[in-house]
């Protein structure tokens, strides 16, 4: 990483500082004091059951209204079923919440996507392929992968309770500038290597906290070639090595796919918002405050060892040993991971052996992703090769119109046929609010985000993979160098 | 929200980097709609040998006699990463802790905790070593000025440091003051009504 020179009489700006000076509320003096934090605009306003209802209720304890309920989006996600429509199947708690979140829709004039609804689905799938997600807006959840919505070059991320209450009732929220960073994958990546692959090689050079105080843009060949499915899996992950948001530069790509969208603009509206998005670019003299570069043919597939997306090796390599570790906090938390993993430092990746597979989550779980692991299903399908019988694995499409896509492609039979179980749309085990929980000593191979100890179930160990990786792991009960087979 | 100006108490000190929200508070407890009822599951993992929370794991620092008093947190690099779930401070602020002092924050957490009172104080590693080495010999008392910004030791054998700490102005307006920070954006409404009235259409 290199700090590049700040020229005072240079006046190109990132992509970042062009959405951030369009969304300033300028506070005039009077109104403010020194050094007040600045207030920016909020476009849209993602809503789910589990960080909205404390706010909902603050609301209401100083009899506010939402500012506006039109800007505001609900969807249940975080604790459905996978297994069931009903809205009790998940436990008290989840329905409870799940309730809760309809009454206060309800009572706000919230448009809400709930169980069963065809619009439900993963907050961060859904605002994508509604058209809800637009280059040059302001886009929040309380939700830490609202990075996600930042490849369409929105400035998109999460917030924490207070903050949802805060744009419920101002439509605002109170922000310090975060510093940029660039992260340039120059070149074409190899075949087979998929944007998990190239966004866990990135973490793997931040480290799990290098971008903290940043908002980052991924630029560069590699990146630019990327789908808009692709640069959703490559942002959303920008959290996981502490970035408060990920931004790609809206192209032609970025357009064609939001183009038709239910609430996409149409028309005129639309003629008016692509001349408008076609300016959200960064300068070429544009300054960053630090700069990362990667070549894209030396990425090879990706697989997590540790308990931080950071720790992460190529899938032809050996589990790592503190010694291989230069600081001493590094080296504490590579012998913590090993143990928690119940890993012994030079096992070669390709020799972990996992008993659990989960394909979803916001960050993998979108049909290109189905696709993906689905072919790799239907090669193993011509071998005569099945799920293994040591190996439970599900796979939780992240909306219903991804759900119904599939099904009309046939991919959900591929995956029945060869023994996955095929579930209804949510975060299920990302995160395992749900009963899709792990259990203590569980492996398993997962297409989610996060590989923290008990994410997906106390005492359970996760190892992050791309959705062909987990595919082929799911068949043959350990992970596999897709590429040398 | 309850204004913050000084506060001296008890340091417990939790060696470990990278302590993420889900360690803090673990999925299982993010389902209820009260913003109370969290602290008794506060690192719930590392607290209890059971999933029900019954045995306390007496390893852990927290349930350690010593600490049961402490009311501020002396830990390491990146506290907070991961989930932007308030529930983690939330958790931490009905346990007791009124002060964490790391090296580093992860950014949602760190603005989360200003939301709420909860005082995140930054300090070079240098210093958070030397706070860690005075709490591993004898208990370890921090009387912290907010507007003074400075940390004084108060260590059992009655050696006396004394850091300084910076926080973002507004931050320290709105934490002195006990700003409701809804009620202080909503003053400046016609302003956002202006910036609204400007907005492109499709927007």
């Amino acid at each position: 990483m290199t700090a590049s020179t700040k020229n005072n009489s240079n006046t190109a700006t990132t992509l970042y500082d062009k959405l951030w000076q369009s969304h300033l509320v300028e506070v005039s003096n009077s109104q403010a004091i020194e050094g007040e934090t600045p207030l920016i605009y909020v476009d849209r306003h993602l809503i789910h059951e589990v960080t909205s209802p404390q706010a909902f209720a603050n609301l209401k304890f100083h009899n506010r209204p939402v500012r506006h309920p039109e800007r505001t989006i609900a969807t249940m996600d975080h604790n459905t079923s996978t297994r069931s429509l009903e809205i009790n199947a998940a436990g008290e708690g989840a329905a409870n919440q799940l309730r809760t979140l309809a009454k206060n829709c309800q009572e706000f004039g919230i448009e809400l996507f709930g169980i069963g609804h065809k619009n439900q689905g993963i907050v961060h799938v859904i605002g994508p392929e509604l058209g809800l997600t637009l280059p040059g807006t302001v886009i929040v959840c309380g939700d830490s992968h609202t990075a996600t919505h930042g490849a369409f070059g929105a400035l998109a991320f999460g917030i924490g309770t207070s903050e949802v209450e805060h744009v419920f009732a101002t439509q605002t929220l109170r922000q310090t500038k975060a510093k940029t960073m660039k992260i340039e994958v120059n070149g074409q990546v190899g075949a087979g290597i998929s944007a998990k692959d190239i966004i866990l090689a990135i973490i793997g050079v931040t480290g799990s906290a290098g971008a903290t105080g940043y908002v980052v843009e991924y630029t560069g060949q590699a990146i630019r070639a990327l789908s808009m499915e692709e640069r959703m899996t490559v942002c959303n992950m920008s959290i996981e090595f502490g970035a408060k948001a990920g931004l790609i530069a809206p192209d032609e790509t970025t357009f064609a796919y939001v183009k038709g969208r239910e609430y996409a603009p149409k028309d005129e509206l639309w003629q008016q918002a692509v001349n408008d998005w076609k300016a959200l670019k960064s300068d070429k003299n544009a300054v960053f405050d630090a700069v990362v570069t990667l070549d894209a043919k030396n990425i090879k597939a990706q697989v997590t060892w540790g308990t931080t997306p950071g720790q992460v090796t190529a899938i032809d390599s050996k589990v790592p040993s503190p010694d291989d570790f230069k600081e001493a906090v590094e080296k504490e938390s590579c012998q913590a991971a090993l143990t928690y993993m119940g890993l012994t430092a030079g096992t070669q990746i390709t020799d972990i052996e996992i008993n659990k597979v989960f394909i979803g989550s916001c960050t993998n779980s979108r049909i290109e992703d189905l696709r993906a692991a689905a072919a790799v299903v239907e090669k193993y399908s011509t071998q005569g090769k099945k799920v293994s019988s040591k190996v439970d694995a599900i796979v939780v499409p992240g909306s219903y119109r991804v759900k119904t896509q599939a099904e009309q492609e046939g991919i959900d039979q591929v995956f029945i046929n060869a023994g996955f179980e095929w579930r209804l749309p949510g975060c299920s085990m990302c995160l395992g609010m749900n009963d899709d929980v792990l259990t203590v000593g569980d492996r398993c191979a997962s297409t989610s985000n996060r590989n923290f100890e008990g994410r997906q179930g106390r005492g359970s160990r996760t190892h992050l993979v791309s959705p062909e990786m987990a595919a082929a792991a799911a068949i043959e009960g350990h992970f596999v160098d897709l590429n040398a087979s | 929200m309850e204004k913050f100006t000084a506060h001296t108490g008890l340091v417990a000190p939790l060696d470990i980097a990278n302590v993420d929200t889900d360690q803090i508070i673990p999925k299982q407890f993010l389902q209820k709609t009260t913003r109370t009822g969290f602290g008794q599951h506060l690192f719930h993992d590392s607290r209890y040998l059971d999933n029900a929370g019954t045995q306390e794991n007496p390893d852990f620092l927290l349930n350690k006699p010593q600490y049961q008093d402490a009311s501020i947190l002396l830990t390491r690099e990146n506290f907070g990463c991961g989930s932007s779930r308030e529930h983690a401070p939330w958790a931490l602020e009905e346990f007791g802790f009124k002060v964490i002092m790391a090296p580093s924050f992860a950014d949602i957490f760190y603005g989360n905790c200003i939301n709420i009172g909860l005082l995140p104080i930054k300090l070079p590693e240098q210093q958070i070593n030397e706070l860690f080495s005075y709490s591993q010999h004898s208990e370890l008392t921090l009387l912290v000025d907010l507007t003074q910004n400075t940390i004084a030791t108060i260590t059992a054998n009655n050696e006396k440091h004394v850091y300084t700490f910076s926080l973002d102005s507004f931050h320290q307006y709105c934490l002195e003051q006990g700003i409701d920070s809804v009620g202080w954006t909503l003053k400046k409404l016609d302003t956002i009504k202006a910036f609204e009235a400007n907005m492109p259409a499709w927007q």
